[in-house]
């Protein structure tokens, strides 16, 4: 579904992402954790097309397309989703009202119809139930006035109701208590199919307490220093990234 | 950085959507402003000597004044003398149907989407539609004619309702007010009379659809509506004008006169020829607005979405001078590429228990400057006035400009006046998080731009709400969606 062959990209001429190598298919959980600054953030941005960041050199084949090539927009409609480590707030404009042109921006992209406003409000209560948000949220503006678990549980259902191909979740724990992160969890895992894959980032194991990865990777100033399965990140919890670093180094 | 310019300059350049030029043969008179001129409007018009008179005394006061300078705006050197005071279309006749009307200006309508048809039957909106200063067609008169209202063009009033002109022409803006006061009331050539007897609740929207067209004429319509006791009203103005490269002063008037228990709501959608997105040509813009609130209760309120012209000067104002009067103020104003606007309103209470509510929301692309100038009078007598103003701006790129001038002054220790400002911007965090989500940039600004517009638009009456989503979409195209 994805793959990745050395990128390297840059942010006001610094170089963040150092080659990166990393494949993901159909149906597999991708774990990215490693300590701050290493460029994990950076890397889902680029995937998303971020205009901060320049890819300098390497390549990404989404489904046998040049990811690189296409606007933020028909990624997203291809079926990314990046789930925002600090989700904005768009005000004066309704989750409802946003979530519909998104979706019919997808849909027209598939070459489908849009739905009916009855369709539209079933399926977003529906997928709302699937984060335990407050339905009531759906009507207020973007993001706007929600608390910080609001925000992240705001960014599954917007996984939900857009249905991603390759969902990329940048810190979604970071923030949430215990009850949210639970709720959150198991969301995204409620919503893996065969046909999908998610990456996450994350800095916890607790995280993978309900998502369980199929691999887990380090990354470590700009590249993939390790690759492992899910007991990696029981690992790193226990002993840190140190050990692997001097390996590195 | 330079990335970033050249991705706003792309989507704040987008040409103007309503650029066309209607070839009608058009009746002139000589270019330049004198008494023999201001004479000549007058014959032309068949005018009562008074009329000539006021003119005259009009166009004596304008010229012992100077253009007024105090606004936010950079306004280029006028001649006023180069500038040709009247312009009539040839085909000058009445028609009795809409197959004797020139095809070509039905064209225009059709192209502006102006409801002259069935359609306005359907919506319940009566046209009176002016082009290029004369009125070329009236509808629904009859229907209104049953309930005693009187809508017709001022030539027509001043024909047929002289004693009610008379009585209310220059009340509440007198030509004595400003520089383009003075000069509407000695050459305006036509506009609208509207009058809605005691008691009558008007059972449609009116509007007028104003639109310049005769290269190099100035446009000074003059609009004046009476809401006698205990009537309603709602009144809609919109309008566009064709693409050109001069410029073209537009400096209409517009008085309200609202008695006791009345009220009248004034919707605007503005949307004169801006100017090509290097800042050549467009409309220039000097409008005096104006109603006064004066019976008990009487209310107005004035709506606009303001997205066109090259420079605006324009702030629709309430004299509540009947005791528990309202007035009210909305407004969306956009400025994109080099535009300047500078509008606002005045709220000066004289009554007691007057009440008023301001709602300005500034929205600046490009490299436009976009100013709110209000001010908010509270005179001794006003026992217990109270105001509301908020005024926010919200700014699209780096280059362009808002600015707040609020004025306070309160000479009644009783009165509650409260002013909230906000400003904001439509940030790249902004924009990355919708495309992420897969809405293009234009329909993302089209969103939040809509968003933030929301309270004035729900205002409007439903079909101007409409095509006024869709301006200021169309105006900041690229800027935002």
């Amino acid at each position: 579904m994805l793959e990745v062959k050395n990128l390297h990209a840059t942010v006001d001429g610094k170089e963040i992402l150092r080659g990166i190598n990393f494949s993901v298919r159909a149906g597999e959980v991708h774990a990215i954790m490693g300590p701050n600054g290493s460029g994990k953030s950076t890397f889902a941005s680029v995937l998303a097309g971020n205009e901060r960041f320049e890819v300098t050199d390497g390549e990404v084949l989404y489904e046998g397309r040049d990811l690189l090539s296409m606007s933020i927009e028909d990624r997203a409609r291809a079926g990314i989703f990046l789930g925002f480590q600090y989700p904005v707030e768009i005000p004066g404009v309704s989750m409802a009202n946003f979530l519909k042109v998104a979706v019919s921006e997808k849909r027209k992209y598939q070459g489908l119809e849009p739905l009916s406003a009855a369709e539209f409000l079933r399926m977003m209560r529906e997928r709302a139930s699937v984060v335990e948000l407050d339905s009531k949220l759906t009507s207020r503006a973007v993001n706007e006035g929600f608390s910080g678990g609001e925000k992240k549980k705001n960014e599954i259902f917007q996984m939900a109701m857009l249905e991603p191909k390759l969902a990329i979740l940048d810190e979604t724990d970071s923030g949430l208590d215990i009850d949210a992160l639970r709720i959150v969890g198991t969301g995204v895992t409620k919503l893996k199919r065969p046909d999908n894959a998610t990456v996450v980032i994350t800095h916890y194991q607790r995280l993978l307490d309900y998502i369980v990865p199929d691999y887990v990777h380090v990354l470590y100033k700009g590249q993939i220093i390790y690759s492992g399965d899910k007991s990696l990140a029981l690992k790193l919890e226990k002993e840190g990234y140190d050990w692997l670093i001097n390996q590195y180094e | 950085m330079e990335q970033q310019d050249k991705i706003w300059d792309d989507l704040t350049g987008s040409d103007y959507k309503y650029g066309f030029v209607t070839d009608i043969d058009t009746e002139t008179i000589p270019k330049g402003l004198n008494e023999d001129i201001v004479r000549l409007i007058s014959q032309k018009k068949g005018e009562p000597d008074w009329m000539t008179e006021f003119r005259l005394k009009a166009y004596r006061h304008w010229r012992t004044l100077s253009m007024p300078r105090w606004a936010h705006l950079d306004i280029p050197e006028i001649d006023f003398q180069d500038i040709i005071y009247y312009a009539a279309p040839r085909t000058k006749p009445k028609y009795e149907s809409l197959d004797e009307v020139d095809p070509e200006l039905l064209a225009t309508f059709e192209k502006l989407g102006v409801p002259i048809e069935e359609r306005m039957l359907l919506a319940g909106v009566a046209v009176d539609a002016v082009m290029d200063s004369v009125s070329v067609k009236t509808t629904f008169k009859e229907t209104l004619a049953e309930k005693g209202i009187v809508f017709c063009s001022i030539s027509e009033a001043l024909r047929d309702y002289p004693d009610l002109v008379r009585q209310y022409l220059g009340s509440v803006v007198p030509y004595t007010d400003n520089f383009f006061a003075a000069l509407n009331a000695a050459v305006f050539s036509d506009g609208s009379f509207c009058y809605i007897p005691k008691g009558v609740r008007c059972p449609m929207e009116l509007s007028t659809y104003f639109r310049i067209n005769a290269a190099g004429t100035g446009q000074f319509e003059r609009t004046l509506i009476v809401a006698d006791e205990g009537s309603y009203v709602s009144y809609m103005e919109g309008c566009t004008a064709p693409m050109r490269d001069e410029n073209q002063l537009h400096a209409a008037v517009v008085e309200i006169v609202v008695l006791k228990d009345a009220e009248v709501k004034y919707s605007t959608v503005q949307n004169w020829y801006p100017g090509d997105k290097d800042g050549r040509g467009g409309v220039y813009n000097f409008v005096t607005k104006r109603g006064m609130c004066r019976g008990e209760n009487a209310r107005l309120s004035w709506t606009q979405v303001e997205t066109g012209s090259a420079i605006t000067w324009k702030y629709p104002s309430c004299i509540l001078a009947g005791d528990n009067s309202v007035g009210e103020f909305y407004s969306v104003a956009v400025t994109n590429n080099h535009q300047q606007a500078d509008t606002g309103t005045r709220m000066i209470h004289l009554g007691r228990g007057t009440r008023s509510r301001i709602v300005s929301k500034g929205i600046s692309a490009g490299q436009s400057q976009n100013s709110y100038r209000g001010l908010v009078r509270v005179s001794r007598k006003a026992e217990g006035a109270r105001n509301y103003s908020q005024c926010d701006s919200l700014l699209i790129g780096d280059r362009c400009g808002a600015h707040t001038f609020p004025y306070i002054e309160v000479d009644n220790p009783s009165a509650v006046v409260e002013h909230e400002a906000t400003t904001s911007k439509i940030g790249e965090d902004q924009l990355f998080y919708c495309n992420q989500r897969g809405l293009s940039t234009e329909d993302a600004v089209g969103l939040i731009v809509n968003g933030y517009a929301k309270e004035v638009l729900n205002k409007l009456p439903m079909e101007f709400a409409v095509e006024a989503q869709k301006l200021l979409s169309i105006s900041l195209e690229g800027s935002v969606g």
